[in-house]
């Protein structure tokens, strides 16, 4: 079918901006994903799939304009002992990054070896973001894996002994950044991603992350609070026999974060997790899009995400579990659950699920609602003010998603930006 | 210490008179119990008296130690030391028995313009007050009342009256439900707690709890009002004869 002119315009007039690096291995994965990127259009508000969501801050031409936060808290995992690797505006500061090289795994910049000819991660690179193409369009996906500017090439052959953290920096009003990661966790290797920071004005983001059988990948990420800020995430995903994914994500503040999930489990017995928090005011939308395809024997995927939304915010869940024929004994959960602390705000759910195996154990579940007045007035009669309570209760209702996250460590800092939140009321 | 004059209660939401003119005075030092049959509104008088939303106070006032109550937040009325023991204790999940009951210790103090409790401090006291009720620490760490069996919320609630210290306690059919061991365990914490500056007001169906908690003043309450008030003989009378004796008697 052919594109839709006012498509194929605003299409063209984003490409315009932008540049296709032309040298190296990644090359011919970067002009694939072009092509793939021309034929499907980048999103506009017609699509189906972003009928909650308006692409439009995502999709411009121009760069949006997004004011830079003074950190008025103690940057998130700093008590965590860490490999930092540092982009200021989409672009690596060697100068406050640490040493790369790590007992375990191999971390190259993608920026750094796309001149070389052979490497590990051609046959990767752009190629489960294609996979994840169908039957959905990301055409967002595929406009990153052609022009990201630069990103992490992670290999894990073993177990490093420190998380790998990637810190986003945003300084400039007006900046739009394009990363790349490629991340593969061999066989029986285990490692530990963070992300944090706003990164940008406009940030587009892609993951692609493959795990071999028995390995294992947790992923806990932080967006920043630049209240401005236009963020679009992808993570692909793909599991093999007995790996496990884990990934919580927390949001605080941010006009439009769409966050979309692709995770494919190809291996019997594998294991993936994805959870998320987000807390918003006023004008704050976020949107995560989830989409899980069980396609071997006996694997479990969960998806917990929890929303709490004030004074106008709006929260939006699109999540399936696709279940292949042949995937018997799939356990699928879903649960998506908003909290509105105010009549104005909304939550757009769209919980999908979709069977063609017939020895599976399937549930989702998606709930949107006030503080329960009942707890509420049973805890100021024991003498707590009502914003004390409330906060109790909102983090209550949030901490069942940031339970997901196996290190006490981790979830302990989440919970306490999550508490920052509720005690700044931004 | 706590005073109610003609307190006339509606419902907000409907057209409905519940308590049309009830007067109850509590000394202190003094337990008072209140009798009567289902749906005449004993807990309502509870609710109102604590600050529960959806309750119109048409007539009426409610004054504890000078204070008068109708016009304070929740908050502040158990700050002045008011307590309430839930009929049906409220479940929370996600947020720690231990955590909440340090959150409310600390708000108190805080609002008496005292110290907060220090965690070691709390920690040896809720210690000592859970162990007499036969709560464990287990059941501390739980969310609050989730999974709690009936009789174990019921000691929930007299522990947190324990640790809060009230000077006026409300208890809302905090007998019911409970087998004969649980309701000596909860007597014997409301027993411990008596003392000559401390008011309570005990809410029940039962003469069996008055045996275990004597109580100095017992109420009928029927169709919104008191309509009899004695001494503990009274809530043998109602063991004895039922309700109806007593209210063809008043009518
Ligand atoms: N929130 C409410 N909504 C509707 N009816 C209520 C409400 N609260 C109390 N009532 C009614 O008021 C009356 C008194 O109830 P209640 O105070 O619970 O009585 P008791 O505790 O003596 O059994 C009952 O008829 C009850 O149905
Ligand atoms: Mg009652």
């Amino acid at each position: 079918m052919a594109l839709a002119k006012v498509k194929q315009s605003a299409t063209q007039a984003r490409l315009a901006g932008l540049t296709l690096p032309t040298s190296g291995w990644s090359e011919p994965a970067r002009r694939e994903a072009l092509s793939r990127l021309t034929e499907m259009g980048l999103p506009d508000r017609r699509d189906e799939y972003w009928k909650f969501t308006r692409p439009d801050a995502l999709t411009d031409a121009a760069a949006p304009h997004a004011a830079v936060l003074n950190a008025d808290e103690a940057p998130i995992f700093d008590e965590i002992d860490r490999l930092r690797i540092v982009f200021v505006d989409g672009v690596f500061d060697p100068a406050v990054s640490d040493d790369l090289s790590q007992e375990g795994v191999t971390i190259e910049r993608l920026a750094g070896i796309s001149g070389s000819e052979i490497h590990w991660a051609k046959g990767l690179y752009g190629s489960l973001e294609a996979r994840g193409q169908a039957p959905v369009q990301r055409p967002l996906a595929a406009l990153n894996t052609a022009f990201a500017t630069d990103g992490v090439v992670i290999r894990v052959t073993g177990t490093p002994s420190k998380p790998i953290n990637l810190i986003y920096h945003h300084e400039n009003e007006s900046s739009d950044a394009i990363l790349h990661h490629v991340i593969r966790v061999e066989t029986g290797a285990v490692a530990t991603i963070l992300e944090n920071g706003p990164a940008a004005a406009r940030f587009n983001s892609c993951m692609e992350i493959d795990i071999a059988d028995g390995g294992a990948l947790h992923h806990v990420r932080a967006q920043g609070r630049d209240h401005e800020r236009k963020t679009a995430t992808h993570l692909f995903s793909r599991l093999g026999t007995e790996s496990v994914f884990k990934s919580f994500t927390l949001t605080v503040n941010g006009v439009l974060t769409r966050n979309e999930c692709v995770i494919e489990l190809t291996g019997d017995d594998a294991v993936a997790h994805v959870a998320g928090a987000c807390v918003g005011d006023g004008d704050f939308h976020h949107d995560d899009t989830v989409f899980i395809t069980h396609d071997a024997v006996n694997c479990e995927s969960r998806q917990v995400f929890k929303k709490v939304l004030r004074n106008g915010a709006t929260g939006v869940f699109q999540g399936k579990i696709l279940v292949q024929p042949g995937a018997q004994k799939t356990d699928g959960y879903q649960i998506s659950q908003s909290l509105l602390l105010d009549d104005d705000s909304q939550f757009l759910a769209k919980p999908e699920l979709e069977i063609y195996a017939d020895d599976v154990a399937c549930s989702h579940g998606s709930t949107s609602g006030a503080i329960d007045e009942e707890a509420l007035f049973y805890l100021r009669s024991r003498g707590v003010p009502e914003d004390e309570a409330t906060g109790l209760l909102t983090l209550a209702f949030l901490a069942e998603a940031v339970d997901e996250i196996e290190d006490e460590t981790l979830a302990d800092d989440m919970l306490a930006r999550l508490q920052g939140w509720l005690a700044r009321r931004r | 210490m706590l005073e109610i004059k003609n307190l006339h209660v509606e419902l907000e939401e409907e057209d409905k008179k519940i308590l049309k003119g009830v007067d109850l005075t509590v000394e202190p030092g003094k337990v008072h119990a209140i009798m009567g049959p289902n749906g005449s509104g004993k807990s309502t008088l509870s609710y109102v008296l604590s600050g529960r939303a959806g309750y119109e106070v048409t007539q009426g006032s409610a004054v504890m130690d000078g204070v008068d109550l109708l016009e304070l937040e929740p908050e502040e009325r158990a700050a002045a030391g008011l307590f309430l023991a839930f009929q049906y204790p409220v479940e929370i999940p996600g947020v720690g028995n231990m955590t909440f009951l340090r959150t409310a210790v600390n708000a108190q103090r805080k609002a008496r313009g005292q110290d907060e409790m220090s965690a070691a401090e709390f920690l040896k006291v809720i210690r000592e007050r859970a162990k007499s009720l036969k709560i464990d620490a287990e059941m501390l760490k739980r969310p609050v009342n989730v999974g709690f069996s009936g009789g174990e919320k019921k000691r929930n609630e007299i522990l947190q009256m324990a640790m809060l210290e009230p000077r006026m306690c409300i208890l809302d059919e905090t007998d019911s439900g409970l087998d004969v061991d649980a309701m000596k365990l909860v007597a014997d914490g409301v027993n411990a707690l008596r003392d000559d500056g401390r008011g309570f007001l005990v809410i029940t169906h039962y003469q069996r709890l008055l045996d275990h908690i004597k109580p100095d003043v017992v109420h009928i309450m029927a169709d919104g009002r008191i309509v009899k008030s004695g001494g503990p003989e009274l809530a043998l009378e109602v063991e004895h004869n039922g309700y109806s004796d007593i209210l063809s008697e008043v009518a």
